[in-house]
């Protein structure tokens, strides 16, 4: 996939000229900060403290516990974009709980947390991020990641049950 | 005193932020560009100033939310809310659930029907069209999502052009992320 492809258009496969091109092409400006929404996720100029390899893991594993193979597909190939440094490589295997690493152990709690469960998050979740040593805009660019990679794939698997009409 | 608010209600609480917001008097350029504040405008939520903490999102993350909530034609924007509500029960964000439960009232000037659904979830007794809209959101905003097929069939036989079909995937979707945000970050307080 190039830098300026639409990812969702890419992992639903939607043929131009098509009924499904069409009725999309009415939402075109909602399409299109979808797209951006997804490069300022994934890729922002200030990642803060999450860095780019840890997005593109991290979007991984929510991409394996929503079950969705072409977003698989398409974070694992961001992580070998932003380089596979081993230890975001580790934080994408869904077996992996972060080990001794505080840090990478709170990280991957919350994702899955509310990747998986929303309605069960607490305070005491962002209380465990911050004792944890996270700081609180970092918590802030953690969750807009995995909300937005949660709206993200809901879009395509709805677009894909469309594609399906006659 | 504050008391947390856990059953759905109509009454839009105040929602408190686990995290800190951002002190306005230290927002960047970008961040007060992405706020759009103002001499004249410098109201702005705890929630926003929350998010402006991840500014690269936040900045297409507004016009997004309004073009999925009020892009003209499609979906009315009485079911646009009705799919908002879905994802609201789905993941038990009490402060979207209110918000867009009564938008959904005084665009409807109806109640009952936010009553039925807050009583009986997708067992709710309300017209076929509005059931269809309602059993699809819930299944999108399950993790994995259950919506199949069928329940795609069932919104063409409930009437729906393909045209509100995507209104209500994107205003569905949308609220997997905005409850993923207000039910995580923060809590609903009881005014």
């Amino acid at each position: 996939m190039s830098a300026n492809e639409d990812v969702i258009n890419v992992i639903v496969g939607i043929e131009p000229g098509s009924a499904l091109a069409d009725v999309i092409a009415g939402r075109a400006d909602i399409m299109t900060l979808t797209q951006q929404t997804h490069d300022g996720a994934l890729m922002p100029e200030n990642p803060g403290g999450l860095s780019h390899a840890e997005r593109a893991a991290l979007a991984l594993r929510i991409a394996k516990i929503n079950d969705h193979k072409a977003f698989e597909e398409h974070f694992e190939a961001m992580l070998e974009k932003a380089g596979s440094p081993d230890g975001a490589v580790h934080m994408a295997d869904i077996w992996f709980d972060g080990g001794s690493d505080p840090r990478a152990n709170a990280l991957i709690r919350h994702v899955d947390l509310v990747a998986h469960a929303p309605k069960d998050a607490t305070r005491r979740d962002i209380e465990l991020l911050q004792e944890a040593g996270i700081a609180d805009a970092d918590i802030v660019r953690l969750s807009e990641l995995v909300a937005f990679v949660s709206y993200q794939i809901r879009v395509a698997v709805g677009l894909a049950l469309m594609k399906g009409l006659a | 005193m504050s008391k947390i608010v856990h059953d759905f209600t109509t009454d839009i609480p105040f929602w408190k932020p686990y995290v800190t917001p951002l002190d306005l008097a230290e927002a960047s350029a970008d961040q007060l560009e992405a706020l759009k504040v103002t001499p004249s405008n410098n109201k702005v939520s705890d929630y926003v100033l929350v998010l402006a903490h991840d500014v690269e999102t936040l900045k297409h993350r507004s016009p997004l939310f309004n073009a999925v909530m009020y892009n003209r034609d499609g979906l009315s924007r009485a079911e646009r809310e009705l799919g908002a509500v879905g994802a609201s029960i789905v993941n038990r964000c009490i402060y979207c659930a209110a918000v867009h439960a009564s938008r959904h009232n005084q665009l409807t000037k109806d109640e009952d029907v936010i009553a039925a659904i807050f009583a009986d979830g997708v067992d709710a007794e309300i017209a076929p069209r509005l059931k269809a809209i309602l059993n699809f959101a819930v299944k999108l905003s399950k993790c994995p999502s259950e919506a199949d097929a069928d329940d795609m069939a069932a919104l063409v036989s409930a009437g729906l052009g393909k045209d509100e079909i995507l209104d209500l995937i994107l205003s569905t979707s949308l609220f997997g992320w905005a409850n993923r945000l207000m039910h995580t970050l923060g809590e609903p307080i009881a005014e």
